[in-house]
Protein backbone atom coordinates (compact mmCIF):
# COMPACT_ATOMS: atom_id res chain seq x y z
CA UNK A 1 0.00 0.00 0.00
CA UNK A 2 1.12 3.53 -0.61
CA UNK A 3 0.14 6.64 1.38
CA UNK A 4 -1.02 9.49 -0.17
CA UNK A 5 2.36 11.39 0.24
CA UNK A 6 4.26 8.62 -1.27
CA UNK A 7 1.43 8.75 -4.49
CA UNK A 8 2.52 12.93 -4.41
CA UNK A 9 5.76 12.09 -4.37
CA UNK A 10 5.02 10.03 -7.06
CA UNK A 11 3.15 12.09 -9.25
CA UNK A 12 6.08 15.35 -8.63
CA UNK A 13 8.60 13.15 -10.12
CA UNK A 14 6.73 12.69 -13.43
CA UNK A 15 6.20 16.34 -13.48
CA UNK A 16 9.95 16.80 -15.10
CA UNK A 17 9.38 14.55 -18.25
CA UNK A 18 5.76 16.26 -18.73
CA UNK A 19 8.03 19.75 -19.01
CA UNK A 20 10.44 17.90 -21.37
CA UNK A 21 7.76 16.57 -23.60
CA UNK A 22 5.82 19.81 -24.05
CA UNK A 23 9.03 21.53 -24.64
CA UNK A 24 9.82 18.65 -27.32
CA UNK A 25 6.07 19.52 -28.60
CA UNK A 26 7.17 23.41 -29.32
CA UNK A 27 10.21 22.27 -30.43
CA UNK A 28 9.03 20.52 -33.18
CA UNK A 29 6.55 22.66 -34.34
CA UNK A 30 8.51 25.41 -33.82
CA UNK A 31 6.41 28.27 -32.91
CA UNK A 32 4.37 29.10 -29.57
CA UNK A 33 0.69 29.61 -29.62
CA UNK A 34 -1.69 28.65 -26.80
CA UNK A 35 -3.60 25.77 -28.85
CA UNK A 36 0.00 24.33 -29.08
CA UNK A 37 0.40 24.60 -25.51
CA UNK A 38 -2.63 23.22 -24.86
CA UNK A 39 -2.54 19.77 -27.38
CA UNK A 40 1.10 19.08 -25.64
CA UNK A 41 -0.13 19.22 -22.31
CA UNK A 42 -2.61 16.62 -23.22
CA UNK A 43 -0.25 14.79 -25.46
CA UNK A 44 2.58 14.56 -22.39
CA UNK A 45 -0.03 13.94 -20.08
CA UNK A 46 -1.14 10.54 -22.22
CA UNK A 47 2.24 9.71 -23.08
CA UNK A 48 3.36 9.92 -18.93
CA UNK A 49 0.71 7.86 -18.32
CA UNK A 50 0.59 4.94 -20.66
CA UNK A 51 4.25 4.85 -21.55
CA UNK A 52 4.96 5.07 -17.78
CA UNK A 53 8.82 4.59 -16.44
CA UNK A 54 10.31 4.08 -13.80
CA UNK A 55 11.08 7.36 -11.80
CA UNK A 56 14.28 8.29 -11.72
CA UNK A 57 15.49 10.64 -8.74
CA UNK A 58 16.46 13.65 -9.38
CA UNK A 59 19.18 15.62 -7.14
CA UNK A 60 16.98 18.78 -7.00
CA UNK A 61 19.92 20.90 -7.59
CA UNK A 62 21.87 23.12 -10.54
CA UNK A 63 24.23 25.23 -11.45
CA UNK A 64 24.04 27.11 -14.18
CA UNK A 65 27.39 28.06 -14.99
CA UNK A 66 28.87 24.37 -13.94
CA UNK A 67 26.28 23.08 -16.43
CA UNK A 68 27.10 25.44 -19.16
CA UNK A 69 30.69 24.82 -19.29
CA UNK A 70 29.57 20.93 -19.19
CA UNK A 71 27.74 21.40 -22.38
CA UNK A 72 30.65 23.51 -24.29
CA UNK A 73 33.03 21.24 -22.96
CA UNK A 74 31.19 18.08 -24.49
CA UNK A 75 30.49 19.56 -27.41
CA UNK A 76 34.53 20.79 -28.05
CA UNK A 77 35.08 17.11 -26.56
CA UNK A 78 33.18 16.11 -29.72
CA UNK A 79 34.70 18.04 -32.22
CA UNK A 80 38.12 17.22 -31.13
CA UNK A 81 37.55 13.21 -30.99
CA UNK A 82 35.19 13.80 -34.26
CA UNK A 83 38.51 14.58 -36.47
CA UNK A 84 40.71 11.86 -34.44
CA UNK A 85 38.73 9.18 -35.14
CA UNK A 86 38.06 10.59 -39.04
CA UNK A 87 42.30 10.64 -39.20
CA UNK A 88 42.73 7.20 -37.57
CA UNK A 89 40.34 5.87 -40.45
CA UNK A 90 41.86 7.82 -43.17
CA UNK A 91 45.91 7.34 -41.94
CA UNK A 92 48.09 5.26 -43.73
CA UNK A 93 49.62 2.46 -41.65
CA UNK A 94 46.64 1.95 -39.79
CA UNK A 95 47.62 0.05 -36.28
CA UNK A 96 44.64 -1.13 -34.13
CA UNK A 97 45.16 -1.24 -30.25
CA UNK A 98 41.78 -1.09 -28.27
CA UNK A 99 41.03 -1.51 -24.83
CA UNK A 100 38.41 -2.34 -22.25
CA UNK A 101 38.69 -0.61 -19.37
CA UNK A 102 36.65 -0.52 -16.71
CA UNK A 103 36.54 2.56 -14.37
CA UNK A 104 35.02 3.52 -11.42
CA UNK A 105 33.13 6.22 -10.56
CA UNK A 106 32.22 7.88 -7.61
CA UNK A 107 28.82 8.74 -7.77
CA UNK A 108 26.41 6.39 -6.41
CA UNK A 109 23.49 8.26 -8.60
CA UNK A 110 21.57 6.58 -11.56
CA UNK A 111 21.08 9.70 -12.79
CA UNK A 112 25.03 10.59 -12.71
CA UNK A 113 25.71 7.44 -14.32
CA UNK A 114 23.54 7.74 -17.02
CA UNK A 115 24.48 11.18 -18.17
CA UNK A 116 28.31 9.88 -17.81
CA UNK A 117 27.56 7.36 -19.88
CA UNK A 118 25.62 9.00 -22.30
CA UNK A 119 28.54 12.11 -22.11
CA UNK A 120 31.23 9.53 -22.74
CA UNK A 121 30.05 7.45 -25.14
CA UNK A 122 28.71 10.60 -27.07
CA UNK A 123 32.49 11.41 -27.59
CA UNK A 124 34.34 9.46 -30.69
CA UNK A 125 36.65 6.89 -29.67
CA UNK A 126 34.56 5.23 -26.70
CA UNK A 127 31.53 2.92 -26.43
CA UNK A 128 30.04 1.80 -23.20
CA UNK A 129 29.88 -1.43 -23.02
CA UNK A 130 28.47 -2.67 -19.83
CA UNK A 131 27.54 -0.92 -16.71
CA UNK A 132 27.95 -2.26 -13.09
CA UNK A 133 25.03 -0.49 -11.55
CA UNK A 134 25.87 -1.65 -7.88
CA UNK A 135 29.24 -0.24 -7.70
CA UNK A 136 28.56 2.20 -10.40
CA UNK A 137 31.63 0.73 -12.80
CA UNK A 138 31.43 1.66 -16.60
CA UNK A 139 32.99 -1.07 -18.68
CA UNK A 140 34.23 1.03 -21.90
CA UNK A 141 35.85 0.13 -25.28
CA UNK A 142 38.22 2.36 -26.28
CA UNK A 143 39.77 2.53 -29.73
CA UNK A 144 43.49 3.75 -30.39
CA UNK A 145 45.24 2.93 -26.42
CA UNK A 146 48.87 2.54 -27.02
CA UNK A 147 50.07 2.62 -23.50
CA UNK A 148 49.52 2.44 -20.22
CA UNK A 149 50.01 6.16 -20.12
CA UNK A 150 47.30 6.76 -22.69
CA UNK A 151 44.87 4.45 -20.30
CA UNK A 152 45.50 6.69 -17.56
CA UNK A 153 44.95 9.88 -18.84
CA UNK A 154 41.54 8.39 -20.77
CA UNK A 155 40.56 7.34 -17.01
CA UNK A 156 41.53 10.88 -15.71
CA UNK A 157 39.34 11.83 -19.10
CA UNK A 158 36.20 10.26 -17.75
CA UNK A 159 36.34 10.68 -13.91
CA UNK A 160 36.96 14.52 -15.24
CA UNK A 161 33.73 14.37 -17.18
CA UNK A 162 32.08 13.11 -14.29
CA UNK A 163 32.97 15.68 -12.09
CA UNK A 164 32.22 18.76 -14.17
CA UNK A 165 28.33 16.68 -14.47
CA UNK A 166 28.23 16.56 -10.96
CA UNK A 167 28.95 20.35 -10.17
CA UNK A 168 26.55 21.26 -12.63
CA UNK A 169 23.78 19.00 -11.63
CA UNK A 170 24.80 16.34 -9.08
CA UNK A 171 23.01 16.11 -5.68
CA UNK A 172 25.23 17.95 -2.58
CA UNK A 173 25.91 14.26 -1.34
CA UNK A 174 27.62 13.88 -5.12
CA UNK A 175 29.57 17.34 -4.38
CA UNK A 176 30.21 16.72 -1.61
CA UNK A 177 31.82 12.72 -2.51
CA UNK A 178 34.25 14.75 -5.18
CA UNK A 179 35.75 16.91 -2.80
CA UNK A 180 36.57 13.70 -1.19
CA UNK A 181 34.87 14.41 2.08
CA UNK A 182 32.31 11.09 1.93
CA UNK A 183 34.61 7.84 1.65
CA UNK A 184 34.16 6.74 -1.89
CA UNK A 185 32.39 2.83 -0.87
CA UNK A 186 29.49 4.41 1.29
CA UNK A 187 26.59 1.83 1.04
CA UNK A 188 24.04 2.81 -1.80
CA UNK A 189 22.12 5.66 -0.92
CA UNK A 190 19.05 5.03 -3.44
CA UNK A 191 15.76 4.68 -2.41
CA UNK A 192 14.28 1.21 -2.80
CA UNK A 193 11.16 3.41 -4.89
CA UNK A 194 14.43 3.42 -7.58
CA UNK A 195 15.31 0.32 -7.75
CA UNK A 196 14.91 -1.86 -11.04
CA UNK A 197 11.94 -5.03 -10.43
CA UNK A 198 10.70 -2.77 -7.52
CA UNK A 199 8.51 -5.66 -7.24
CA UNK A 200 10.25 -8.04 -5.51
CA UNK A 201 10.23 -5.82 -2.50
CA UNK A 202 8.81 -7.64 0.63
CA UNK A 203 5.55 -6.51 1.47
CA UNK A 204 4.62 -5.13 -1.52
CA UNK A 205 1.20 -6.27 -3.14
CA UNK A 206 -0.20 -7.44 0.85
CA UNK A 207 -3.12 -5.48 1.47
CA UNK B 1 26.82 39.02 -42.46
CA UNK B 2 29.02 40.12 -45.24
CA UNK B 3 28.19 37.67 -48.24
CA UNK B 4 31.44 36.22 -48.56
CA UNK B 5 31.73 35.31 -44.91
CA UNK B 6 28.25 33.62 -44.91
CA UNK B 7 29.56 31.68 -48.26
CA UNK B 8 33.29 30.72 -46.28
CA UNK B 9 31.22 29.76 -43.70
CA UNK B 10 28.56 27.19 -45.31
CA UNK B 11 31.04 26.23 -47.31
CA UNK B 12 33.01 25.05 -44.59
CA UNK B 13 29.87 23.29 -42.50
CA UNK B 14 29.09 21.75 -45.45
CA UNK B 15 32.53 20.21 -46.38
CA UNK B 16 33.29 19.18 -42.78
CA UNK B 17 30.10 17.28 -42.74
CA UNK B 18 30.54 15.58 -45.93
CA UNK B 19 34.22 14.95 -44.79
CA UNK B 20 32.81 13.38 -41.57
CA UNK B 21 30.54 10.99 -43.20
CA UNK B 22 33.05 9.75 -45.90
CA UNK B 23 36.16 9.06 -43.14
CA UNK B 24 32.62 7.12 -41.05
CA UNK B 25 32.39 4.90 -44.72
CA UNK B 26 36.19 4.43 -44.77
CA UNK B 27 36.53 3.71 -41.01
CA UNK B 28 33.86 1.18 -41.34
CA UNK B 29 35.65 -0.47 -44.12
CA UNK B 30 39.12 -0.37 -42.77
CA UNK B 31 38.65 -1.57 -39.01
CA UNK B 32 39.29 -5.21 -38.28
CA UNK B 33 36.26 -6.01 -35.85
CA UNK B 34 33.06 -4.97 -34.61
CA UNK B 35 33.93 -2.99 -31.62
CA UNK B 36 36.51 -0.57 -33.54
CA UNK B 37 34.04 -0.32 -36.65
CA UNK B 38 31.41 0.71 -34.21
CA UNK B 39 33.03 3.67 -33.46
CA UNK B 40 33.10 4.26 -36.97
CA UNK B 41 29.87 3.83 -37.86
CA UNK B 42 28.86 5.74 -34.72
CA UNK B 43 30.53 8.44 -33.79
CA UNK B 44 31.82 11.05 -36.44
CA UNK B 45 28.89 11.53 -38.42
CA UNK B 46 26.94 12.87 -35.48
CA UNK B 47 29.88 15.65 -35.46
CA UNK B 48 28.94 15.77 -39.23
CA UNK B 49 24.96 16.16 -38.85
CA UNK B 50 26.14 19.39 -35.98
CA UNK B 51 28.03 20.87 -38.79
CA UNK B 52 24.70 20.26 -41.34
CA UNK B 53 22.43 21.46 -39.39
CA UNK B 54 24.10 24.12 -38.20
CA UNK B 55 24.35 25.04 -41.67
CA UNK B 56 20.83 24.75 -42.53
CA UNK B 57 20.21 27.10 -39.48
CA UNK B 58 22.17 29.58 -40.43
CA UNK B 59 20.92 29.78 -43.83
CA UNK B 60 17.35 29.85 -42.81
CA UNK B 61 17.26 31.56 -39.89
CA UNK B 62 14.20 31.53 -37.56
CA UNK B 63 12.80 30.54 -34.57
CA UNK B 64 11.46 27.38 -35.79
CA UNK B 65 14.19 26.65 -37.65
CA UNK B 66 16.61 26.63 -34.37
CA UNK B 67 14.44 24.68 -32.54
CA UNK B 68 14.35 21.86 -35.12
CA UNK B 69 18.06 21.55 -35.13
CA UNK B 70 18.31 21.56 -31.61
CA UNK B 71 15.78 18.87 -31.25
CA UNK B 72 17.19 16.75 -33.95
CA UNK B 73 20.97 17.21 -32.84
CA UNK B 74 19.70 16.28 -29.51
CA UNK B 75 17.80 13.00 -30.33
CA UNK B 76 20.29 11.52 -32.94
CA UNK B 77 23.22 12.60 -29.41
CA UNK B 78 20.70 10.55 -27.16
CA UNK B 79 20.00 7.82 -29.58
CA UNK B 80 23.44 7.17 -31.50
CA UNK B 81 25.30 6.18 -27.74
CA UNK B 82 22.53 3.59 -27.22
CA UNK B 83 22.38 1.82 -30.35
CA UNK B 84 26.15 1.81 -30.00
CA UNK B 85 25.99 0.42 -26.65
CA UNK B 86 23.77 -2.83 -27.61
CA UNK B 87 25.16 -3.84 -30.50
CA UNK B 88 28.53 -3.51 -28.93
CA UNK B 89 27.28 -5.70 -25.75
CA UNK B 90 25.40 -7.95 -28.16
CA UNK B 91 29.28 -8.44 -29.86
CA UNK B 92 31.10 -8.33 -26.84
CA UNK B 93 28.68 -11.41 -25.19
CA UNK B 94 29.04 -13.67 -28.39
CA UNK B 95 32.45 -13.38 -28.60
CA UNK B 96 32.43 -11.64 -31.81
CA UNK B 97 35.34 -9.44 -31.04
CA UNK B 98 39.10 -10.02 -31.48
CA UNK B 99 41.26 -10.51 -28.05
CA UNK B 100 44.61 -9.79 -29.80
CA UNK B 101 43.55 -5.85 -30.77
CA UNK B 102 43.03 -5.39 -27.47
CA UNK B 103 45.68 -4.22 -24.91
CA UNK B 104 43.31 -4.55 -21.74
CA UNK B 105 40.42 -6.11 -20.95
CA UNK B 106 39.17 -5.50 -17.55
CA UNK B 107 35.94 -6.57 -18.40
CA UNK B 108 37.03 -10.47 -18.95
CA UNK B 109 37.92 -11.08 -15.33
CA UNK B 110 34.41 -9.71 -13.66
Amino acid sequence: MTTPRERLAAVGNQIPPLIALIVLWMLLWGEFSWLNLLVAFVVGIVVTVVFYLVPVQLSGRLHPLHTVVFFVRLILDIVRASIDVSWLAVKPRLVTSNAILAIRLHTRSDLILTWTAVATSIVPGSIVVDIDRESSILYLHVLNLHSAADIESFRRQVLDTERRIVRGFGSREDVERMRGVLPVNRPSARRPSARRGAGSEPGKGTP
Amino acid sequence: MSAVLHDVLTAILVLAGGAMCLAAGIGLIRFPDVLSRLHAATKPQIFGLMAVTADVAINNFSVGTVTLVVAIVVFQALTAPMAAHLVGRAAYETEHLRPDLLIVDELKDR
